[in-house]
C-alpha cells in the first residue's frame, strides 16, 4: 500500500493493539435445545388432546367409524413430527459441547447455529399448532354449540342452492359496476387532472364530487338512491330495477375511489415520459391516451383490484332496499330455521370469489413485468 | 438567413435566474455545440426551443417564425424541431417500432405499414431492425439512445436537438452513439448539442458556444475556443475538463 519507508499515519503496530472481536468463545446451545423439546412436548400432548375430544364429539353425533379414526390417528402423527426437529436439536447441541470441549471454535459455532436453528423451527411450527387447536377447541366446546351454530352441514346442504341463486344478483350487481367503475373513475382521475385555467373549474368539481362520495357511506348511498329515485317519479329513472339502483350507487361511491387511483397512477408516471411524448408533437390528449394512462393502468392493477373486493362485498349492503342477494335469501333462512349457517354459506361465496381474483392479479402483473423485464422505468 | 435565432431570452425558476439575456443562432447545416458548467443553462435552453420551457422574456425564432410567445402551436413547431433526452425516455410499455412509429402514425397521420417501413429502414441504419420487437429495457443503454435518436428522426425534423445524450451512458457504449450523430452531421443535419464530450464536440462542431451567468460567454470554431480562448471564464472551465482527463 505505501512504498518502503512511506508510513501513513496510525500505520504499523496495528496487529498488536486491535483485537479480532468477531472471533468471541461461542455459547452453549442446550438450553434453546431444551426449551424447544418441551414446547414441542407440550403442543404435541395438547394435540392428542384435542384430538380426543373430537373424536368424543364425533362419537356423540354418531359420525364416528374406522375412517374418522384413521384420519384423526393420522393428524395425531403429523402433530408428533414437531418432536423431530426439537429432538434434532438437542443431538446437534451435543456436538458443539464437545466441540467446545475441545476447543474447536468454529465447529461449535456450526453446530450452535445449526442447533438454534432447529430450535427456533420448533418454536414456529409449535405456534402456528397451537393457534390450530384453540381453533379446534372452540369448534367443539360447549358440546359441539359453534360448530352447530354456524356449520349446521344438513341445513347447509339443503339451502346451498337457494343461496347460490340469490349470489348471482351480487354477482350481476358487481360485474356491471366494476365495468361502469373503471370508466367512470378515469373520467373523473382526468377531470381531476385537466390542466391550465380553463381546467379550474372541472378541477374543483371533480374534487368535490370524489371529496363527497368518498365521504358518504355506501350504505347510505344505495338506501338514498334506491329508495328516493323511485319517489321522485323521474321518467325512466324511476322505472330502473332495484338492482339497477344497486350498480348506480355502487358506481358513484367506487368511482370516487378508482378514479384516486388512477390519479396516483398517472401521477407516478415520470414527467420525462410526457415531456418525450409531447417533444414529439402529440398532443395533451394523445399524450395521456397512448402513453401515460397505458403506463398508469399497468400499475394501479394491484390497488384496483383493492377497490375491486370492497365494491364485491358491498354488494351486500344492496338488502337495504329489499333486494333478494344472497345475504338477504340467507337471512331469511336463518331466521325461518333459527341457525346461523346459510348466513355462513354466503361469507364462504364472497371469499371463494376473491381468491381468484387475486391469483390472476398476480399472474397479470407478474406477466407484464416479464415482458418488460423491469416493469417500466 | 439562421435557421434558429435567439435573441435576448430571459428565464428564471423562482429565485436562480437561468438566462438573463442570451443570444444564440444557428445556420441551417450547423452543428452547435453548447458547453458549460453544470446548471448554466444548457439543458433548459434546448428545452426552452422545444417549447418544453417558456420563457420570460426575448424570442426564438425558427425557419423566420415566431415560436414563442401566446398563440404559437407548440405541437406543429415539435414536428420539425426532434429532442433526445439524457435518459432516453423511451416508452417502457412500447416495443421498439411501436415507439419509433407513434408519432408519425398519431400526429403526421402516417399509415401504419408506411410508417413502419420508414421505421424499419431508420432502424436497418443503427444496425437494430433485429430488435424491432423487444421491450427498450431488454436493450442496453446505448441501444436505447440510438433508438430515440431514431424516434426523433422518424418525424423528419427539420433541426435535432441533442441534450446530454451520453452523459447516462457506460463509457463503452458512447461511441456507438457518437457515431450516428457524426453521420447525421455529415449528412447536413442542423443540430445542437448540449455535451460534456469535448473531444467530440471539438471533432464535429462548426461552432462552439459556451454557456456562462445566463449567456452566451464566449462563442467561436472550435479549434479557437479550444486552442486559445480569450475569456478568462472559458480557460478556467476547460483547465477543469482538463484536469478531469475529459479533453
Amino acid at each position: 500500500m505505501t512504498s518502503a519507508g512511506g508510513r501513513l499515519p496510525g500505520d504499523g503496530d496495528r496487529g498488536s493493539e486491535r483485537q479480532w472481536r468477531a472471533g468471541s468463545r461461542p455459547t452453549d446451545p442446550t438450553s434453546w435445545a431444551l426449551t424447544a423439546l418441551g414446547v414441542a412436548g407440550l403442543s404435541v400432548a395438547a394435540a392428542w388432546g384435542t384430538l380426543a375430544g373430537v373424536r368424543g364429539a364425533l362419537v356423540a353425533l354418531k359420525q364416528s367409524g374406522v375412517v374418522a379414526d384413521g384420519l384423526l390417528l393420522l393428524f395425531g402423527i403429523l402433530a408428533s413430527c414437531l418432536l423431530l426437529p426439537a429432538l434434532r436439536s438437542l443431538q446437534v447441541a451435543g456436538k458443539a459441547r464437545t466441540a467446545l470441549a475441545a476447543g474447536d471454535v468454529i465447529g461449535a459455532r456450526v453446530a450452535g447455529a445449526s442447533a438454534r436453528g432447529l430450535a427456533w423451527y420448533s418454536f414456529g411450527f409449535a405456534g402456528a399448532l397451537v393457534l390450530i387447536l384453540l381453533v379446534v377447541q372452540f369448534f367443539i366446546a360447549n358440546d359441539l354449540a359453534v360448530s352447530r351454530t354456524f356449520f349446521l352441514l344438513p341445513l347447509i346442504a339443503s339451502t346451498f342452492g337457494l343461496v347460490l341463486k340469490a349470489f348471482w344478483t351480487n354477482v350481476y350487481i358487481f360485474i356491471v359496476a366494476e365495468a361502469l367503475v373503471l370508466i367512470w373513475g378515469l373520467v373523473i382521475a382526468l377531470a381531476r387532472l385537466a390542466p391550465g385555467p380553463a381546467g379550474r373549474p372541472i378541477r374543483a368539481m371533480a374534487t368535490f364530487y370524489a371529496d363527497v362520495f368518498r365521504g358518504l357511506p355506501a350504505i347510505i348511498n344505495i338506501y338514498l338512491i334506491g329508495f328516493g329515485i323511485p319517489l321522485t317519479g323521474l321518467p325512466i329513472l324511476r322505472d330502473l330495477s332495484q338492482e339497477s339502483f344497486a350498480i348506480l350507487a355502487l358506481t358513484l361511491t367506487y368511482g370516487a375511489y378508482v378514479a384516486e387511483v388512477y390519479r396516483a397512477g398517472i401521477e407516478s408516471i415520470h414527467w420525462s415520459q410526457t415531456a418525450a411524448a409531447r417533444s414529439l408533437g402529440l398532443s395533451y390528449m394523445q399524450t395521456m391516451r397512448y402513453v401515460t394512462v397505458p403506463q398508469a393502468v399497468r400499475r394501479i392493477i394491484p390497488p384496483l383490484l383493492n377497490d375491486f373486493i370492497g365494491l364485491q362485498k358491498d354488494t351486500a349492503l344492496v338488502n337495504v332496499i329489499g333486494t333478494i342477494d344472497a345475504f338477504n335469501q340467507a337471512k331469511i333462512i336463518a331466521s325461518n330455521h333459527f341457525n346461523l349457517s346459510p348466513v355462513m354459506t354466503v361469507a364462504i361465496l364472497f371469499v371463494v370469489v376473491t381468491i381468484p381474483q387475486a391469483r390472476f392479479v398476480d399472474k397479470l402483473v407478474e406477466r407484464d413485468q416479464r415482458r418488460m423485464r423491469a416493469g417500466g422505468t | 438567413m439562421a435557421l434558429i435565432e435567439i435573441r435576448d431570452i430571459h428565464k428564471r425558476f423562482g429565485e436562480h435566474v437561468v438566462f438573463k439575456g442570451l443570444s444564440l443562432e444557428v445556420a441551417e447545416h450547423q452543428v452547435v455545440c453548447l458547453i458549460g458548467p453544470s446548471g448554466c443553462g444548457k439543458s433548459t435552453l434546448l428545452r426552452c426551443i422545444n417549447g418544453l420551457e417558456t420563457i420570460e422574456a426575448g424570442e426564438i425564432r425558427i425557419h423566420g417564425d415566431r415560436m414563442t410567445g401566446p398563440g404559437v402551436d407548440v405541437n406543429a413547431l415539435r414536428r420539425d424541431v426532434g429532442i433526445v433526452f439524457q435518459s432516453f425516455n423511451l416508452f417502457p410499455h412500447m416495443t421498439v417500432l411501436e415507439n419509433v412509429t407513434l408519432a408519425p402514425i398519431r400526429v403526421l397521420d402516417r399509415q401504419r405499414t408506411e410508417a413502419e417501413a420508414r421505421a424499419m429502414t431508420l432502424l436497418k441504419r443503427i444496425g437494430l431492425e433485429h430488435k424491432a420487437l423487444e421491450y427498450p429495457d431488454r436493450l442496453s443503454g446505448g441501444q436505447q439512445q440510438r433508438v430515440a435518436i431514431v424516434r426523433a428522426l422518424a418525424m423528419g425534423p427539420m433541426v435535432l436537438l441533442l441534450d446530454e445524450i451520453t452523459s447516462a451512458l457506460d463509457p463503452e457504449l458512447v461511441s456507438e452513439v457518437l457515431a450516428i450523430v457524426r453521420d447525421l452531421a455529415l449528412e447536413g443535419m442542423t443540430m445542437l448539442l448540449a455535451t460534456h464530450e469535448m473531444g467530440f464536440a471539438r471533432e464535429v462542431a462548426s461552432k462552439i458556444c459556451f454557456l456562462f451567468d445566463g449567456r452566451v460567454h464566449e462563442e467561436g470554431p472550435p479549434a479557437e475556443i479550444f486552442g486559445a480562448p480569450r475569456e478568462e471564464r472559458t480557460r478556467a472551465f476547460l483547465r477543469r475538463i482538463i484536469e478531469a482527463g475529459r479533453l
